[in-house]
């Protein structure tokens, strides 16, 4: 069905195995930057076109990435992005796309030098039973600071598997609602959360 | 803004805090005109809820009067509304299947994680219940913000009391829900734990869907007259042990359908409710669960029980085994109030159903503090006790 999809001896997705290799997961992207794994799918209620036509716009991404403070294009294939780190810090790197198939399959690796080296890939599948789409992001990532820097990471909530949940949650909440959902009653808490 | 806020056990006080703003596009501000403190609320007065924070406002029953709207909202100004309990965003799988108590979208991204690690899933969105359930602040204020305001609130007609339709923000439908699972076929024999709000509704409604008898299970002698003026016949668990009553008040059957309408505070001094309060008290579990194994094993053989109660957490003691022998239904959930609400409004406007009859006390929101002692310390007088913000103090004197 899905070449994120490698046989193991069962039907689950490598993200969700017990024991992990991350360069098994991210096959077909070539040599993986980074040694940990994010793997995450959410079912949006609406066709993939649309879901990827969205992402694919790199400057729709910070209004549901929540750690990422901008994306700017740098040339064709090619952007800038600057992401939140622990403890008010940004991080940066130049990413590339590495492949780029419309309405299926958005993949990029960072350039050498990145803060945080890493590569990944959005997919978008028909859900079946005409749910809408199956959106997998799946992300390897090398964590500053190796294990601990993971650690701390977690602490301030930064950590990329926290992240990638709560993203591809906002993701669903703007494309099936309009919206991102709130609990904040007035404008001023509304900017401190959003900050 | 004047509000009813939250900060410990037993400790609610009326503040002044920031009024409530449009943030997104479907939201809508209302004025509050009546707002009512539901027998969950006690939940959180009695500390047993996780996830509080100091200063959060409670209230998930009111209504009241549009006052501003944002661009993505179908209501106007002026209009008068009642909210549903549970905030859901109409455009999901599960809203779509008019399953709102399970909407994907109601909840704050960030507020999901604890009740998919605890529940597995995340579920819709309350108003004043806690940070689980997404940190919303409630309608025991002046004002409120309301999100998807195009998908919950229901437009009442000119000229109709608050008090006919307030409760079809929640308890209302929570006990036609609980009949409603409960498949009551006719000449059915419905048995009712918890002759609280939701129970009495449960009553009532089980009559209009053609039970033959309910049997209501209680002890505050009040709230039992309530229910046989419903035509209910009565069981007081400190007078009778209830399974024998029940089996010998139906030939030794046992009723067809069961509706457990008390939930995770039980009341009453029975061996597993007391280990089970030890158990709360110390972290060991979280739930006291006398009523819903009372009626597992009451139940009769391939019957139904329906458990609109509140449960949070963890029991052990479960009678598995006889729901699985018996060939028992179990069906309960949060209620899907915003698919009930337009049948049931017609249903209060022609008369079928009132509910005025359940208030027993009218408090101006000032007198908030005092609401809630009374509802918990005089459970058997005090039914339900409405706030009105625009009350004033004098004449609640």
């Amino acid at each position: 069905m899905s070449d994120i999809r490698t046989f193991r001896g069962d039907d689950a997705p490598l993200t969700t195995a017990k024991d992990l290799e991350p360069t098994d997961a991210t096959g077909p992207l070539g040599k993986p930057k980074g040694d940990s794994l994010v793997g995450k799918t959410v079912t949006i209620n609406r066709p993939r076109e649309q879901l990827y036509r969205f992402w694919r716009d790199f400057s729709n991404l910070p209004a549901f990435l929540d750690n990422v403070v901008s994306v700017e294009p740098v040339d064709e294939g090619r952007s800038r992005w600057t992401v939140k780190a622990p403890a008010g810090k940004t991080v940066e790197w130049t990413s590339t796309i590495t492949e780029d198939r419309p309405g299926e399959l958005i993949a990029w690796a960072s350039e050498d030098g990145a803060d945080v080296p890493n590569s990944g890939r959005i997919d978008f599948r028909d859900a079946p039973g005409g749910r809408g789409t199956w959106v997998t992001a799946t992300i390897a990532y090398d964590p500053p600071g190796g294990f601990i820097g993971k650690v701390i990471a977690k602490m301030f909530q930064r950590e990329p598997a926290i992240q990638a949940r709560r993203d591809l949650r906002r993701f669903k909440q703007l494309m099936e609602t309009g919206e991102i959902a709130t609990s904040a009653w007035t404008r001023r808490q509304y900017e401190e959360e959003i900050d | 803004m004047r509000a009813l806020t939250w900060h410990g056990k037993h400790d609610v006080r009326v503040d002044t805090v920031d009024d409530p703003e449009i943030i997104n596009p479907r939201d809508a501000i209302i004025r509050v005109t009546s707002t009512a403190i539901c027998g969950s609320d006690l939940h959180l007065y009695d500390g047993y809820i996780p996830t509080m924070k100091a200063g959060d406002i409670l209230g998930h029953e009111f209504m009241g009067e549009v006052v501003e709207v944002g661009s993505g909202s179908t209501l106007k100004k002026g209009q008068r509304v009642v909210v549903p309990f549970t905030i859901a965003c109409g455009s999901c799988f599960h809203c779509g299947k008019h399953q709102y108590s399970a909407c994907d979208n109601g909840l704050p991204a960030d507020n999901q994680d604890i009740a998919q690690t605890i529940y597995g899933h995340p579920m819709a969105g309350l108003f004043g219940y806690s940070h689980m359930t997404g940190g919303y602040a409630g309608g025991q204020a002046e004002y409120v913000r309301v999100p998807f305001s195009d998908v919950g609130p229901i437009v009442i007609p000119e000229g109709v009391d608050d008090d006919k339709v307030l409760f079809l923000s929640d308890i209302l439908p929570t006990g036609w829900q609980a009949a409603e699972y409960a498949q009551i076929e006719p000449g059915d024999t419905v048995a009712v734990w918890g002759c609280g709000p939701v129970g009495l509704f449960s009553v009532q409604s089980a009559f209009l869907m053609g039970a033959e008898r309910v049997i209501a299970i209680d002890h505050f002698p009040h709230r039992l007259e309530l229910a046989r003026r419903f035509g209910a016949e009565t069981i007081n668990f400190e007078d009778s042990k209830t399974y024998e009553a029940l089996l010998e008040m139906t030939g030794g059957i046992g009723p067809d359908a069961c509706i457990d309408a008390v939930g995770l505070e039980a009341h009453g001094f029975f061996a597993d409710n007391v280990i089970d309060q030890i158990k709360a008290s110390t972290f060991l579990g979280t739930d006291r669960a006398h009523s819903i194994r009372q009626a597992i094993l009451a139940c009769r053989k391939g019957g139904r029980v329906s458990m609109p109660a509140v449960y949070g957490g963890f029991i052990d003691k479960f009678p598995l085994g006889a729901l699985m022998e018996k060939g028992l239904t179990l069906k309960t959930g949060q209620t899907h109030v915003q698919h009930y609400m337009p049948g049931l409004l017609n249903a209060v406007l022609e008369g079928k159903i009132d509910t005025t009859f359940l208030i027993s006390n009218r408090l101006p929101l000032e007198q908030a503090a005092e609401g809630y002692r009374m509802f918990h310390d005089q459970q058997d007088e005090v039914t339900k006790v409405v706030l009105k913000p625009g009350m004033d103090l004098a004449r609640a004197a």
